[in-house]
């Protein structure tokens, strides 16, 4: 298990857990970040900037911070 | 009278499609239980006149975010007969829980789902008919953009409002939002039976072009270039216009209202002509460049370039609190600060526009060029010229980045940053035009009476009393001027200057006018008498006190609407006073302490 903001760009993972205060947990999971939901990290702005991930049809930017608090699983395939 | 509300998540194209239905009827309006402004339409449905609202883009109903507080407490405030939900085809597996929170509060629903196109090139089919039977709610493809299918959609709301039901109780809606969860395993199953979505998407143009526009090293360079040629167009072609619109109201006065006007007392003239008539031509010069700047900006804003624009600039934006979206407004504010300052409505966190909102009316827009490009061909050579003008950009770069960190902590943004990233779509003329026009309506209403009463206030300062010459010491003005010297003479701004920078409380493009009545000269011989009377650490003192403070009552006037509050309208105005007296006095005394 590691944080989404560890993931390389262009790896796959499922996410495990969200460790989010509620405001962000809502958002995220009207976003569509629930657990077992694959994700993938398409890239990445410079100078520490967001990421851009890939949730099922939807694409979203947020920050690093925001990030860090989604554990994920690498996809082993 | 029958109350629709219309309902969907952002990016799926719901203003369009309310756009469609209301035309151009539209009007802003206030309604029990919200502070923001709702837009509203009045259309005839069924055989009745029912009042179609425009509810914010929400994700969730149960969100935390300002939006859904809004939405929620529309809700929990206002009977509603029916609500039409407008859902994205392509992302309906996860949109499809705003569908059921409406169903479960037992509210009489509509589903249009939009971007139809978008979805069957990707190959998601939806099987309308059994969706519609398991919502036990009419399910319609519809083509905001295109208004297909739009028909069998407002056919399918009038039948639910021909019935007559009840509509909603507002009180038992609020219990119901309470509580509810279930939703999400009852969207599972409905999507496995009804929706095929395959494992990859087949269309990837969106993907090929963020390959370029959101390039690691091109990203940044190509969005400089495109914001470059956006405010190079709105210029280019508003500029003639505005001159256009200047020499029309000139024409006006010169061979019809001055001769109207020849007869009744010198005073009455003069209200009329200078106080009134000019107030309308100084809203009216801001008309072109509002139109093109919202066509540009929905142009921007519905192609989905500007969450692209957030990505690229975040790292930088967030140091200062504020979020990417703000940059192309702080950017646009170097052109004009009105449209900049309306742009603002883009961000949906409160706080974080506020902060927007104080940081714009620092960036030094054309208006304030023209009395810079003036003063410093007055009192600077051409080898120094360039060098001024860049010390002044950069100051008002400066004071944009103090004002953002120093005011940061007062306006902590509470919503979380994330955006979504809709693919790339082309706007229609219809819905570029509409949106132009709605947004000139607004500031037109809003905006000319507090510019008119402005402009007139400051023509009886510098009238009155009548028998001085206008603009003089004796006048009101003057003696304000002299009320302020303990607080002007520090930074070098004597009686002449002080007057000047009351009438650019109006607007920065009458300061070099306002200097040719108070000096009783024009060009040339204005430039040689005021390089006689003043060094050039007053003139740059005055120049730094003249980019910092309040840029024209157009701004302060959009200030106050875009914000609803007088108080942060004041804030505004103080902040940038005390700025600009301090920079200008930290300047003179220090150029004058060096030995200037």
């Amino acid at each position: 298990m590691r944080p989404l903001s560890q993931l390389n760009i262009a790896q796959s993972a499922i996410i495990s857990a969200i460790e989010a205060d509620e405001s962000l947990f809502n958002r995220l999971s009207a976003l569509g970040f629930r657990v077992g939901k694959t994700i993938r990290i398409i890239r990445r702005a410079n100078f520490n900037g967001p990421l851009q991930v890939r949730l099922g049809t939807t694409d979203v930017i947020l920050r690093h911070t925001d990030a860090a608090r989604i554990q994920v699983n690498l996809n082993e395939h | 009278m029958k109350r629709i509300a219309l309902l969907g998540m952002p990016n799926t194209g719901k203003s369009t499609l309310f756009n469609r239905i209301s035309g151009a009827s539209a009007r802003v309006g206030n309604w029990p239980g919200i502070t923001v402004d709702l837009m509203s339409a009045k259309i005839l449905i069924g055989g009745h006149i029912a009042d179609l609202i425009d509810l914010p883009g929400i994700y969730d109903l149960h969100g935390f975010s300002e939006d859904e507080q809004v939405v929620r407490h529309f809700l929990a405030n206002n009977a509603v007969d029916l609500v039409i939900i407008l859902l994205n085809s392509s992302q309906i597996d996860r949109q499809l829980s705003l569908v059921l929170q409406i169903k479960k509060l037992n509210i009489q629903a509509v589903l249009a789902l939009n971007m139809a196109d978008e979805a069957k090139q990707t190959g998601i089919t939806i099987d309308t008919e059994n969706l519609a039977s398991a919502l036990a709610m009419p399910v319609l493809q519809i083509s905001a953009k295109y208004g297909d299918g739009l028909p069998k959609a407002l056919q399918a709301a009038a039948q639910i409002i021909n019935q007559n039901q009840i509509p909603t109780d507002p009180k038992l809606i609020n219990r119901m939002l309470q509580a509810d969860h279930q939703i999400e395993r009852e969207m599972d199953t409905l999507i496995q039976k009804y929706v095929q979505i395959p494992t990859t998407l087949t269309d990837n143009t969106t993907d090929k072009i963020d390959r370029i526009l959101l390039h690691k090293w091109f990203g940044l360079p190509l969005f400089f270039v495109a914001m470059f040629l956006f405010f190079q167009f709105i210029f280019s072609v508003g500029k003639p216009l505005q001159d256009l619109l200047a020499w029309a109201f000139r024409i006006l006065r010169s061979d019809v209202l001055n001769s109207l006007f020849a007869n009744s007392p010198a005073w009455f003239s003069g209200l009329m002509l200078d106080g009134v008539y000019n107030g309308l031509a100084t809203v009216a010069a801001f008309v072109p460049i509002i139109v093109l700047f919202f066509l540009v900006m929905s142009m921007v804003e519905d192609s989905g370039y500007l969450s692209r624009a957030a990505f690229l600039m975040d790292a930088l934006m967030a140091k200062m609190g504020l979020d990417g979206r703000g940059f192309v407004m702080m950017l646009m504010g170097f052109g004009c600060n009105v449209p900049a300052l309306m742009g603002t409505r883009i961000m949906r966190s409160r706080p974080m526009r506020l902060l927007t909102m104080l940081v714009i009316p620092l960036s030094l827009c054309s208006a304030r060029l023209q009395v810079f490009i003036f003063i410093i061909a007055a009192l600077f050579t051409a080898q120094q010229a360039p060098i001024i003008l860049f010390a002044l950009y950069v100051t008002s770069f400066f004071t944009m980045f103090l004002t953002a960190l120093l005011f940061q902590g007062q306006y902590k943004n509470s919503e979380p940053f994330l955006l979504e990233l809709p693919p790339y779509r082309f706007p229609t003329p219809r819905q570029i035009v509409l949106r132009g026009w709605q947004e000139v309506k607004h500031f037109l209403i809003r905006a000319s009476k507090f510019i008119i009463i402005g402009v007139v206030l400051v023509w009886a300062l510098t009238n009155f009393p009548s028998d001085v010459p206008p603009a003089s010491a004796g006048t009101i003005a003057g003696q304000i001027g002299l009320l302020f010297a303990p607080a002007l003479d520090p930074i070098g701004i004597n009686t002449q200057l002080a007057i000047a920078l009351i009438f650019g409380f109006v607007a920065k493009e009458i300061v070099i006018g306002a200097l040719a009545v108070i000096y009783g000269l024009q060009g040339e011989a204005l430039m040689a008498q005021m390089a006689s009377q003043i060094d050039w650490v007053q003139a740059m003192s005055f120049m730094l006190f003249t980019l910092i403070y309040t840029p024209c009552l157009s701004t302060i006037a959009t200030l106050k609407n875009e914000s609803k509050s007088s108080g942060f309208m004041w804030l505004s105005i103080a902040w940038s006073l005390s700025l600009a007296w301090v920079v200008s006095f930290v300047f003179y005394q220090g150029a004058r302490a060096l030995g200037f």
